[in-house]
């Protein structure tokens, strides 16, 4: 009651309710998760190879980000390809 | 029948060591036998908490690869004389420990022990899986804080999957310890309650430990709290906690907020 009371009168400095609350989100996002394979980097293993097919690359050039935004989310590859390479990939 | 009890919690400095250290002293003093080992490799610590750090020779790599004998590297409290200490490595590297050699150290143990309490170190990597592989029950040591709240909600889900009980079916029987609770912060919503934590994970509490100065000094003198300062708000907390692990049923007590008058007068202070 007088925590609730203090809790109505401070409601500025009361940060513990977001934190459940983002954690409830979060944990019941990563739950759902577990036990499989981790998407990201099973993207980012098939992308290098299907790219890898036609260019020589550095495995640690290929970087694959999320972002999820509340109704659509975002995928971004980003490969950093060597200069030349059409040239590798054309004698290859 | 010897049970074997894993302290985890994923994060980092969140009071494994301390807790391992307090309620292995606990159960000692109830007349339990108790082993407390050390399963942070390189970086061992459970000595100094308990203060044998100038009596280890032989530590659990040594048993693993055969160097000494389980008898030559326990170490016996200089208090109790049914705690006993087995120490990590401070110099091998953590993948010395192997899966076979923990199992065969853990069922030597068990033969000796009532309990066999495994100080697990920070992290989900090998140190952290093998700490918990033959655990029976364990103790989820988190902080009233959200990425303690999240590492504790990984670990339930390996103590769920990665054990030798889970893959048989069965399941480790956890519990939830709150340390450095601070009952006035939660109170004025700036620190996540004890029923929001057991509410996000779902798991039983085992006791709740204010945050107080005795533990560091416990520490600082190499002794655990519960034997250090028995009569303290967290001593009391260890050993109440210590009794449920024994299955007697106790009140949980949440510690109280010491508010001073002018704290009332004027609200909060500047955290």
């Amino acid at each position: 009651m007088t925590a609730s009371l203090l809790r109505f009168f401070r409601g500025r400095t009361a940060s513990a309710p977001v934190a459940r609350e983002r954690l409830q989100i979060l944990l019941a996002h990563e739950r759902s998760l577990r036990g499989r394979p981790d998407l990201l980097e099973l993207l980012r293993e098939e992308i290098l190879a299907v790219v890898s097919r036609h260019v020589v690359l550095d495995p640690d050039k290929v970087i694959v980000k999320m972002e999820r935004g509340e109704s659509v989310s975002t995928l971004e590859v980003d490969i950093e390809l060597p200069n030349g390479f059409e040239r590798i990939a054309a004698a290859g | 029948m010897a049970k074997v009890l894993v302290v985890t919690s994923g994060k980092g400095g969140v009071g494994k060591t301390t807790s391992t250290a307090a309620l292995g002293a606990a159960l000692a003093q109830s007349g339990e036998k108790v082993v407390v080992v050390d399963f942070d490799v390189g970086l061992r610590n459970l000595d100094l908490v308990m203060g044998a750090e100038r009596r280890v020779v032989f530590d659990l790599i040594n048993v693993v690869q055969g160097v000494a004998k389980l008898s030559q590297a326990l170490i016996r409290d200089k208090r109790l004389e049914n705690l006993w200490l087995l120490p990590a490595s401070q110099t091998r590297d953590k993948d010395a420990l192997t899966d076979e050699g923990v199992g065969s150290i853990i069922a030597e143990l068990r033969t000796k022990f009532d309990w066999i309490i495994c100080d697990s170190p920070a992290g989900i990597e090998r140190g952290a899986t093998l700490a918990m592989r033959y655990a029976d029950e364990a103790v989820i040591v988190t902080n009233p804080e959200v990425s303690s709240v999240r590492d504790s909600d990984r670990i339930i889900g390996m103590l769920d999957s990665k054990t030798v009980k889970a893959e048989k079916g069965e399941q480790v029987k956890k519990h939830v310890l709150i340390t450095r609770y601070d009952t006035a912060r939660a109170a004025r919503g700036e620190m996540l309650t004890i029923e929001d934590i057991l509410e996000i994970l779902a798991t039983p509490l085992l006791g709740i430990i204010p945050e107080s100065q005795d533990v560091l000094r416990a520490s600082n003198v190499g002794s655990p709290v519960t034997l250090n300062n028995a009569a303290s708000t967290p001593a009391r907390a260890y050993t109440d906690a210590a009794r449920r692990l024994m299955g007697e049923t106790v009140a949980m007590l949440v510690p109280t907020a010491r508010k001073g008058l002018m704290d009332r007068l004027l609200g909060r202070r500047a955290a």
